[in-house]
């Protein structure tokens, strides 16, 4: 088992290398620049190419390429061409707010699409059954973006039920200890502003979990009726047991296994998926930022979430193997 | 009076915007209290879904079932989910034909032997451990310790359908319903596994239901033989009478179709004519009649009755029944001698040693079941 972790996150160091090389040849095919941008349409010349050399950019790009590594193995990212803010301090500033959507999002998403796909599959042909594969279709066809606004003009602006902007209302601020607002104000006894997170969380949450509900949801019911109809659930059966057992024990085990690998695709697709509904709810996570970085050419930070992001599927990925590993004796690694 | 008393049993699958499907016509058989009764036929003449509808495992939608099904006193064709729920597993167990499929691919073999102890006698812990161990010892299983943490992917396929037997024994069932158990096995593992459940019965006196198409292990285990075809039995005999004289068409060609070792080489094969689609409706006439060699326009007249032509006790529903000597229309090399027949004469009331290599001699020898015979 130790040696499987330890292995697969070894593997992360080429498949990081082979990223970055890809991305600076790309960046620097780039039209544009990062001085350009900051110079907008009037600059001259002179200004641009002062402005290059002072951010390495008049270098060759085997050059760029070589600082970045030399600073990489210190684990420095470089600074924002935006902010003049390192890198790396940006990130951690942004990414808690963006992995608290994107969790709660998933946790929506489980919570609701396996009870649903199970129900749904068990009386297969009734209302709910109908509803649940109808309502999935409909999850999947309405773009993200679309949905957050309508929640948004519904729920926020109309009934007034829950905020329509932001992590939390400006005033009651949580000790911050890991960025996670809601586990902050959990963590700290101020349950209040753990409380306004969360409220502030619901709609984003909501509208980011509708693809992967519907998938899930799907997958849960396919899969489930799959079991239903295996052998060893007749033979469950046959044995006269309770239907708690049966179901729990051979039906929903057996079920979840297919959920566990699309749990952990889905959950590297929020991450970067998370960027739109986050401008909507001007929610205040790496997904704004992306988006000014790439308009600015924000070279670093660009380089820096891609190549986190990467590090983040292949780390979700090793997690989904062995909780695999967990559920099922046969690819239990030894 | 009988322990399972099947009368009129009838199984219909009925689905929207399809035609029903009658796939069990009226079966009515016996099994007595350490009987082993036979219920043999082809593929697709009812007989598993017989014994699902005996063990109430049909699905509940879209399944309607008719008759009586009285196991000791009570219909189980009418008692509740709940009712059914007690006696599966404690009064009525079942094997089935695949040991691998059914066995849970994730849960230990040791879990899958004491859930059924904890559900009903009460077993938890270490407790249940220890009756489960010795579960598969007795059924052959060795180093039963060591297997009960296992999956069923680690274990043998002999050893997995001995694992099934030992969950199916686990309350002393009075009754065992076993499903084709040896299908899936091969030759040498099907005769351990049926001396396996002969000891079983002959030890507990536990009522078995055989379900199989395999003519050699009705040979080498049952007591009483009731032939189905196409829903329904068509011959009812103890299994000597049967094998020394197949009088229903159908039986008689499917006894006639099995090769022997001893016969001359060369001799072609006589299969059963036909397949089971070249059918007709029992309401019509005798649903053998279009693959019948016998048949004559009186079997076109409703359903035949059963009828005792040879000897009381021999049910034949055949209006043409073939009643020359021995098995007539068979070529007498093709025919299985009465002496020699796999197992006519030793089992039965002889010891289990005598039994076993009878077994393995009419698994091995009869190379080839009755179903593949007769659809050739």
């Amino acid at each position: 088992m130790l040696r499987l972790v330890v292995r697969r996150l070894l593997q992360l160091i080429p498949t990081l290398l082979g990223l970055s090389v890809l991305l600076f040849i790309w960046l620097n095919r780039l039209p544009g620049g990062p001085a350009a941008a900051m110079l907008g349409e009037r600059a001259t010349e002179a200004d641009r190419a002062r402005i290059e050399a002072a951010l390495g950019l008049d270098q060759p790009v085997w050059v760029q390429y070589g600082r970045f590594l030399k600073r990489l193995s210190e684990l420095d990212l470089g600074v924002s061409t935006q902010t003049g803010q390192p890198v790396w301090d940006e990130f951690t500033r942004a990414f808690p707010a963006t992995v608290e959507l994107g969790v709660s999002a998933m946790i929506i998403a489980i919570a609701v699409g396996v009870p649903l796909g199970y129900f749904a599959a068990r009386r297969r042909g009734s209302w709910l059954d109908v509803t649940a594969v109808s309502g999935s279709l409909l999850g999947i066809c309405i773009p993200v973006f679309f949905l957050a606004f309508l929640l948004k003009a519904v729920f926020a602006v109309q009934l007034g039920w829950f905020p329509s902007f932001g992590r939390q209302t400006t005033g009651i601020d949580a000790t911050e200890i890991t960025g996670f607002y809601v586990l902050d104000g959990l963590l700290t006894g101020e349950f209040d502003a753990a409380w306004d997170a969360a409220m502030h969380l619901v709609l984003p949450a909501l509208a980011l979990a509708s693809i992967p509900l519907a998938i899930i949801t799907r997958m849960t019911r396919a899969s489930v009726l799959e079991v239903l109809g295996e052998d060893y659930v007749r033979t469950a059966e046959s044995k006269g047991l309770s239907r708690q057992v049966v179901r729990g024990r051979h039906v929903l085990r057996n079920a979840l296994l297919p959920i566990v690998t699309a749990v952990g695709l889905l959950t590297g697709g929020l991450l970067s998926g998370a960027v739109l509904t986050e401008s909507v709810f001007a929610f205040g996570g790496i997904g704004s930022f992306i988006k000014t970085a790439i308009d600015e050419r924000d070279y670093p930070v660009l380089v820096g979430f891609i190549m986190f992001i990467a590090a983040a599927y292949v780390v979700i990925n090793l997690l989904v193997d062995l909780a695999y590993s967990l559920i099922d004796p046969r690819v239990r690694v030894h | 009076m009988a322990l399972l008393s099947v009368d009129e049993l009838t199984v219909t699958f009925t689905g929207r915007g399809r035609r029903d499907a009658k796939a069990v016509s009226g079966v009515s058989f016996d099994v007595d209290q350490g009987q082993v009764v036979g219920l043999v036929g082809e593929s697709g003449c009812g007989k598993s879904v017989t014994s699902l509808a005996l063990m109430g495992l049909l699905p509940s939608r879209g399944v309607k079932t008719g008759g009586r099904a009285d196991f000791d006193g009570t219909d189980l064709l009418t008692l509740s989910p709940k009712g059914m729920r007690d006696l599966r597993g404690s009064q009525m167990a079942m094997i089935f034909q695949d040991p691998l499929s059914s066995l849970n691919p994730v849960v230990p073999i040791g879990v899958q032997v004491t859930e059924i102890l904890a559900r009903h006698r009460g077993m938890k812990g270490e407790a249940a451990r220890r009756e489960a161990a010795s579960l598969l010892e007795r059924v052959g299983i060795p180093d039963p310790t060591r297997r009960l943490k296992e999956y069923p992917h680690q274990l043998s396929g002999g050893m997995r359908q001995r694992a099934l037997i030992a969950m199916a024994v686990a309350c002393a069932p009075r009754l065992l319903i076993a499903d084709e158990p040896t299908t899936a096995l091969d030759v040498t593992i099907q005769a351990q596994i049926l001396e396996l459940l002969k000891e079983l019965v002959d030890e507990e006196g536990t009522a078995l239901l055989m379900i199989t198409h395999d003519l050699g292990v009705v040979a080498g285990l049952c007591d009483q033989v009731n032939v189905l075809y196409a829903g329904k039995v068509v011959e009812s005999a103890e299994r000597r009478e049967l094998f020394d004289a197949p009088t229903h068409p159908y039986a008689n060609g499917l006894l006639g179709s099995i090769p022997r070792l001893d016969g001359p080489r060369g001799e072609p094969l006589r299969p059963v004519r036909g397949s089971i689609n070249d059918t007709i409706a029992w309401e019509d006439g005798c649903a053998f009649a279009p693959r019948c060699d016998h048949y004559t326009l009186e079997c076109l007249q409703g359903t035949p009755a059963l009828g005792e032509p040879r000897k009381p006790g021999h049910q034949v529903r055949c209006v043409n029944p073939v009643l020359s000597d021995g098995a007539a229309g068979l070529r007498e090399s093709a025919l299985p001698e009465p002496d020699e027949a796999p197992g006519t004469d030793t089992v039965g009331d002889d010891g289990s040693t005598e039994a076993a290599a009878v077994e393995k001699d009419a698994a091995v020898g009869t190379a080839g079941t009755a179903e593949k015979e007769a659809g050739a």
